[in-house]
C-alpha cells in the first residue's frame, strides 16, 4: 500500500515546485516551495521533508521553514538553481526570491513591478519559464516577456508594431487572447499556449510573429498549460480545458500526434448517465457480455445505482430474456449464470428444431 | 409552530477606534457578513472635522482564523460524505453510522482545541490572544454539548447503558484528575502526598472504582493497623454492580443486585467501620449518593452536570432517559443555588437533558456568533429523523434555513466560499436561488479564478450565471482593449449583442489602421463564426483578405461579392468593400464576370441613391466623389472586357 501524508495548512496552494539538487548528488531532493492563492494575504512558504532527530513529528511530514508575504495570486513558480526562485503574481509582477537554508530567511533580490499591464491597471502575469539567466513571462495582456537576472529593465519584449499616418504607433501585445504556459524550446525559442486552443512557437530575441501556430482543427478547448519531453526537445505535451492530453511533434505537422483522455470532462458524469440509460442488449450480444458492461459502466458513474435500481438491467436486456428471468435474479452474477444457461438452451433448440425445418431454409446460428 | 421570542440577552457592544461617539454620528449600511459605518454631520449644520475613514466591522472574526479553517474544510468534507451517503443508500441507515459520523465531527473539533492548545504551550512569547483563549473555551463547550447530544439524541441510549455513556462524557471533560494522579504516582511517596485523597475522592466521584482500588491499596500496605477497613472497602468497590449491555443481565436484575450493594454499603456506614478515617467515611458517603456529601464535594465537582451522574450513578443507576429531566432541574437548582441566573451553556445543557432539541438549537444560534454548530448539528439530527418538520415564516424547514445561513456566512470569506456551494447543492427548496445570486458577486480578479467560478455553474447548469460571467470578463477586456479576448469570452457566452459589438470593433480597427490587429484569432473562429452575422461577415471579410494574399482572385471575388448580396456586409462597409473590389477589376485578366459587374453596379447605385436620400443637401466629400467616379469607370471596363471574353469564342 502505498504512503502518503496529508497535512492542513490553512490556506489554498496553488504552486509547489522542489527545490533542485546539483546533479552530481544522488540526493533526492528534500526542500520545496509552495504559493498561496485567493487568500487576504498571500504568501510564499519554504518546506522541509527531512526528519530530525528527537522531534516528535511524524516522519514525512513536512516541516515548515520560513514564509514571505507575497503582493497578489501567486500564478507560477520557477526555481532558477538551488536557492533563488522566480514567482510570477496576479498583481503583474515577476520577483526573485532567494532562500538561505543556513539562517532560513527568504529575501526579495528583484522585483520587476509592471512585467504585465493594460492602459488601465495591471494584468495578471500568468506564467513564468527559467533558464538560467533568463527568463520568460506570460500574462493575461497578452504580452511575452524576456528578463535576465541581473538586468533592472526588460530584456525584450515580443509585440506587434503598427504604423499609422507616418507615426509609429506600438501595440505590444504578442497574442490577442490570454497566454496561459510557457516553456523553453531550444535556446531561443519559446512556445506558448492560450485561451483559444493555440500553441504558438516564438523567437524570443527578435521578430514579433510565431515562427509556427499549431491547434486542434474545429476545437476551440482553451490550453492550460506545457511542457516538453526532457529528453526529445521536439515532443511537447498540453492539457486543455476538458481534461484532455494532447502530445505534438513541432516539427511535423500542425495537429497533434495523439490525444488522451486524462481526467474527466465537466459534463462526463452527464455523459455516463444518457449512455447507460440508452445502453440495451444488442441481438449479437450475449448476457455475459452485456451484463459485465453494463455494471462497469454503473460503477464508473454510481456504484451503488445498480443495486438501488436492479429492474432497469432486466428492462435493458433482451426482453425475451427478461420476462424469464424476472424475480428469479438477483444480482448481476446470478444474471449471468442463469442468464447464459437460457441461452444455451436456446441455442440447443435452434439446433434440434432445424431438423424439423424445411430444407430450403437456413438454420439460424 | 415555533416561534422566535425577543431576544433576552444583551446584545455584545463594539467600540469603533477615532470615532468620537459623543460628539459624532454614525451612519452604516448592512453588508452579506460585515458592515460598513462612517462619520457623518446632521443635515444641514455646521461642518466639522469628519473622521473621512469607512470602517468595516466584521461579525464573524472565527472564519478568518487559520486554525479554525481546518474545522470548516474538514466539516464539509463529513457534511458532504453524509448527503452522499444517504442520496445513495438504498436500505434504511442505521444508528451507528450516525453515531460515528457525530463521532467524526467531534474529533474534528478536538483536533483543533489541541492545536490550539498547543500553541498555547509551545511557544515563549503566546502567540495566542485574549480572542484565541475565548476560542478554546467556546470550542470545549460546543464539544461538551455536541457530545451530550450524541448520546441522548443521537445514540438513544436506553436506560442502563444511557448512565454508562453519561459517564464517558464527564470522565472526558474533566480529565484534570488525570494529571494529578499522574503527578501523585511519579512522587516518593504516593500515599503521603498531600492530595492522595482528593485523587481518591475524584476517581470515585467519577466512577472510575479501578483506579480508585489501585490507590487505596497502596494506602493499605502503609497502615497495616487499618488493614481491616481498608480490606471491607477494597471489597465493596469490587463488588459495585456495573450494567453490561451485551452482557445476559436484564435491567431488573441489574437493579435488584445494586439495590443489594446499596443496602450493605449503608449498613458498613452505620456500623461506624470507617469512622477511624474521615475521608473513608467521605468515600462511603459517597459511594451511598449521599446529596450533602456530594454537595461538600463542589470544588472537585466543579459543575451542576458533574453532580448529576455522580449522583445518578451512586442512586439510580439505571434512570430512564425521559426521567432525566427532573433530576437535572434539581441537580441544578442545588448547585448553583448561590448564582441568580444560569448561564448559557447550563440553560442549554438543561434542555437537552429535557430531550427539547429545538430549545437547543435555539439557545446555542443566540449563544455563538457562528451559525457552525447548529447548522451541522440539525442537519445531522434531521437525517436521524428527529426534526419534525416545522415550516418557518421565512425559510423552508429548519435544516435548510440553518444551512442557508452558514453558507451565505462563508460566502462572504474570500476563499471559503468554495465550501459554500456544496452547502447550497444540498438545500432543495432554496439552495439554488442562493447560489445563483451569490456566485455573480464573488470577485473574479484573475482569468484564473473566472474559470473556477465557470465551472461551477456550468456543472450545476446555471446558465444564466454562466453568461453573466463571460459577459462581465467579455467587458473587463474590452475596457483594456483587449479585443481577442472578448471575442472568445462572448463567444463563449454565446452572447450574440457582444459579439456583434466587438466585430464592429474589430472593423473600426481596420479601418483606422488599413489591416487586422488579430487576424489569426479571427481565422480560427470555426464554426463559432456563426454565433452573430457581423462576426460571420468579419470571418468571411478576414477569409477574403487571405483568398487575396494567396492570389486565388476569383474566389476572393466570388465571396466579395456574395458577401453584399447577401446583405452580411453592414451598409457602412460597403463603400470599403467596393474599394477592396477596385484592384480587382483593375487587373488585366478578367475576375468578375459580366453578371457579376452588373451586381456591383447595382450594389454602386444603392449605395449611392441612399446616400443622397439621406443627405440631398449637403455636398458629398470630393474623395468620395472621385472615389465613386474611379469605380464607375473601373466597372465600366470591367464589363466591357467581360462582355467580349464571355462572347468570343476560343479558337482552337
Amino acid at each position: 500500500m502505498e504512503l502518503f501524508n496529508a497535512k492542513f495548512v490553512s490556506h489554498k496552494i496553488s504552486r509547489t515546485r522542489w527545490s533542485p539538487v546539483s546533479s552530481t548528488s544522488l540526493q533526492s531532493p528534500e526542500i520545496f516551495a509552495t504559493g498561496s492563492w485567493d487568500n487576504e494575504h498571500n504568501k510564499i512558504s519554504i518546506w522541509s521533508i527531512k526528519t530530525n532527530v528527537g522531534d516528535d513529528h511524524f516522519e514525512g511530514d513536512p516541516q515548515l521553514l520560513c514564509e514571505y508575504k507575497h503582493d497578489g495570486d501567486v500564478m507560477d513558480l520557477q526555481f532558477l538553481d538551488q536557492e533563488k526562485f522566480a514567482v510570477a503574481s496576479s498583481t503583474g509582477s515577476l520577483t526573485i526570491y532567494r532562500f538561505q537554508p543556513s539562517s532560513q530567511k527568504i529575501t526579495v533580490i528583484h522585483q520587476w513591478d509592471r512585467a504585465h499591464y493594460y492602459s488601465y491597471g495591471n494584468a495578471p502575469c500568468t506564467s513564468v519559464a527559467c533558464r538560467t539567466p533568463e527568463i520568460v513571462t506570460v500574462g493575461e495582456d497578452g504580452r511575452i516577456n524576456l528578463f535576465r537576472m541581473d538586468h533592472k529593465g526588460i530584456e525584450y519584449t515580443i509585440g506587434k508594431k503598427f504604423l499609422v499616418d507616418m507615426a509609429l504607433f506600438c501595440d505590444y501585445n504578442a497574442d490577442s487572447s490570454t497566454i496561459h504556459a510557457v516553456t523553453f524550446l531550444r535556446t531561443d525559442e519559446v512556445l506558448t499556449v492560450n485561451s483559444i486552443g493555440q500553441l504558438k512557437m516564438w523567437d524570443i530575441r527578435q521578430g514579433n510573429k510565431p515562427s509556427q501556430i499549431l491547434s486542434i482543427t474545429g476545437d476551440r478547448v482553451p490550453l492550460h498549460c506545457v511542457d516538453r519531453h526532457p529528453n526529445q526537445q521536439h515532443i511537447v505535451a498540453t492539457g486543455g480545458q476538458e481534461g484532455m492530453l494532447c502530445i505534438w511533434d513541432v516539427r511535423q505537422g500542425t495537429v497533434p500526434c495523439s490525444l488522451l483522455e486524462a481526467h474527466s470532462a465537466e459534463n462526463y458524469e452527464t455523459e455516463l448517465e444518457d449512455k447507460l440509460r440508452s445502453m440495451v442488449q444488442l441481438p449479437s450480444q450475449t448476457i455475459r457480455d452485456f451484463a459485465y458492461e453494463y455494471r462497469a459502466l454503473c460503477l464508473k458513474w454510481r456504484p451503488l445505482w445498480l443495486k438501488k435500481r436492479w429492474s432497469a438491467v432486466l428492462n435493458a436486456c433482451n426482453p425475451r430474456l427478461a420476462g424469464s428471468l424476472r424475480g428469479v435474479v438477483g444480482s448481476v452474477e446470478d444474471l449471468v449464470r442463469v442468464g447464459s444457461q437460457v441461452e444455451r438452451d436456446w441455442g440447443n433448440s435452434r439446433r434440434t428444431g432445424t431438423k424439423f425445418r424445411p430444407v430450403h431454409e437456413k438454420p439460424s446460428p | 409552530m415555533w416561534e422566535i421570542e425577543e431576544l433576552d440577552v444583551e446584545p455584545i457592544t463594539t467600540v469603533i477606534p477615532w470615532v468620537n461617539s459623543s460628539k459624532s454620528r454614525l451612519g452604516f449600511e448592512w453588508g452579506p457578513g460585515d458592515m460598513l459605518f462612517y462619520e457623518t454631520v446632521k443635515g444641514g449644520g455646521p461642518k466639522g472635522k469628519v473622521c473621512p475613514l469607512i470602517h468595516v466591522v466584521r461579525k464573524d472574526e472565527e472564519m478568518y482564523s487559520p486554525i479554525l479553517r481546518k474545522l470548516f474544510n474538514e466539516s464539509h468534507h463529513i457534511f458532504v460524505g453524509l448527503q452522499r451517503s444517504q442520496e445513495e443508500s438504498a436500505s434504511k441507515p442505521k444508528t451507528h453510522q450516525f453515531v460515528s459520523i457525530s463521532k467524526n465531527y467531534r474529533s474534528v473539533i478536538r483536533a483543533c482545541i489541541e492545536e490550539l492548545q498547543h500553541i498555547a504551550v509551545s511557544s515563549a512569547v503566546s502567540a495566542l490572544t485574549a480572542q484565541d483563549y475565548n476560542q478554546i473555551s467556546i470550542l470545549l463547550a460546543v464539544e461538551l454539548i455536541w457530545n451530550l447530544c450524541e448520546i441522548l439524541f443521537i445514540e438513544a441510549a436506553p436506560a442502563g447503558t444511557l448512565l454508562l455513556h453519561l459517564l464517558d462524557w464527564v470522565q472526558v471533560h474533566n480529565a484534570g484528575v488525570d494529571d494529578e494522579a499522574q503527578e501523585l504516582l511519579h512522587s516518593e511517596d504516593p500515599a503521603q502526598h498531600p492530595k492522595f485523597w482528593d485523587v481518591v475522592i475524584c476517581y470515585v466521584l467519577q466512577g472510575r472504582i479501578q483506579e480508585a482500588r489501585q490507590l487505596l491499596a497502596k494506602q493499605a500496605t502503609q497502615k497495616p493497623a487499618a488493614s481491616s477497613m481498608f480490606k471491607t472497602m477494597d471489597g465493596l468497590l469490587k463488588k459495585m454492580p456495573v450494567f453490561n449491555p451485551s452482557g445476559n443481565q436484564t435491567l431488573t436484575e441489574f437493579e435488584l443486585k445494586w439495590g443489594h450493594w446499596h443496602e450493605e454499603c449503608n449498613r458498613h456506614l452505620e456500623d461506624s467501620s470507617f469512622a477511624s478515617n474521615s475521608n473513608m467515611e467521605t468515600v462511603c458517603k459517597i459511594l451511598l449518593g449521599d446529596k450533602d456529601t456530594l454537595l461538600s464535594q463542589k470544588k472537585h465537582l466543579t459543575n451542576w452536570y458533574h453532580f448529576l451522574v455522580t449522583q445518578l450513578l451512586y442512586t439510580h443507576p439505571a434512570v430512564k432517559p425521559q426521567d432525566l429531566q427532573y433530576y437535572a432541574q434539581e441537580c441544578m437548582d442545588m448547585f448553583l443555588k448561590n448564582q441568580i441566573e444560569p448561564e448559557p451553556l447550563d440553560s442549554i445543557l438543561l434542555a437537552a437533558f429535557k430531550f427539547d432539541i429545538l430549545q437547543v438549537i435555539k439557545d446555542c444560534s443566540i449563544a455563538l456568533n457562528n451559525w457552525w454548530f447548529v447548522a451541522h448539528l440539525t442537519d445531522l439530527l434531521d437525517h436521524c429523523r428527529l426534526l419534525q418538520s416545522h415550516n418557518l415564516h421565512f425559510g423552508s424547514n429548519l435544516r435548510e434555513f440553518l444551512l442557508l445561513e452558514y453558507a451565505s456566512g462563508l460566502f462572504t470569506h474570500h476563499s471559503l466560499w468554495q465550501l459554500a456551494v456544496d452547502y447550497f447543492d444540498y438545500c432543495p427548496e432554496f439552495g439554488k436561488a442562493y447560489l445563483e445570486l451569490h456566485i455573480e458577486r464573488v470577485s473574479l480578479d484573475t482569468e484564473r479564478k473566472a474559470l473556477k467560478v465557470l465551472r461551477i455553474c456550468e456543472q450545476r447548469q446555471m446558465t444564466e450565471q454562466v453568461r453573466s460571467i463571460c459577459k462581465i470578463m467579455a467587458k473587463k477586456s474590452l475596457h483594456n482593449n483587449r479585443l481577442g479576448s472578448a471575442l472568445s469570452w462572448s463567444i463563449r457566452a454565446k452572447d450574440a449583442g457582444f459579439a456583434t459589438l466587438i466585430s464592429d470593433r474589430f472593423l473600426e480597427d481596420y479601418c483606422s489602421r488599413g489591416s487586422f490587429s488579430d487576424l489569426e484569432l479571427i481565422d480560427n473562429l470555426g464554426t463559432s463564426m456563426l454565433l452573430s452575422d457581423r462576426l460571420t461577415f468579419l470571418g468571411k471579410y478576414c477569409e477574403f483578405h487571405r483568398l487575396y494574399g494567396e492570389k486565388r482572385f476569383t474566389e476572393a471575388a466570388k465571396l466579395l461579392l456574395s458577401l453584399m448580396t447577401a446583405r452580411l456586409a453592414p451598409r457602412s462597409f460597403w463603400m470599403t468593400l467596393l474599394t477592396d473590389a477596385l484592384p480587382l477589376l483593375e487587373q488585366k485578366k478578367v475576375i468578375f464576370s459580366a453578371e457579376q459587374t452588373y451586381e456591383l453596379m447595382q450594389c454602386l447605385e444603392e449605395l449611392t441613391s441612399s446616400d443622397q436620400n439621406e443627405h440631398p443637401s449637403e455636398q458629398e466629400d470630393d474623395i468620395e466623389i472621385t472615389k465613386v467616379e474611379l469605380l464607375r469607370l473601373a466597372l465600366a471596363r470591367n464589363l466591357a472586357s467581360a462582355i467580349v471574353q464571355e462572347g468570343s469564342v476560343n479558337a482552337f
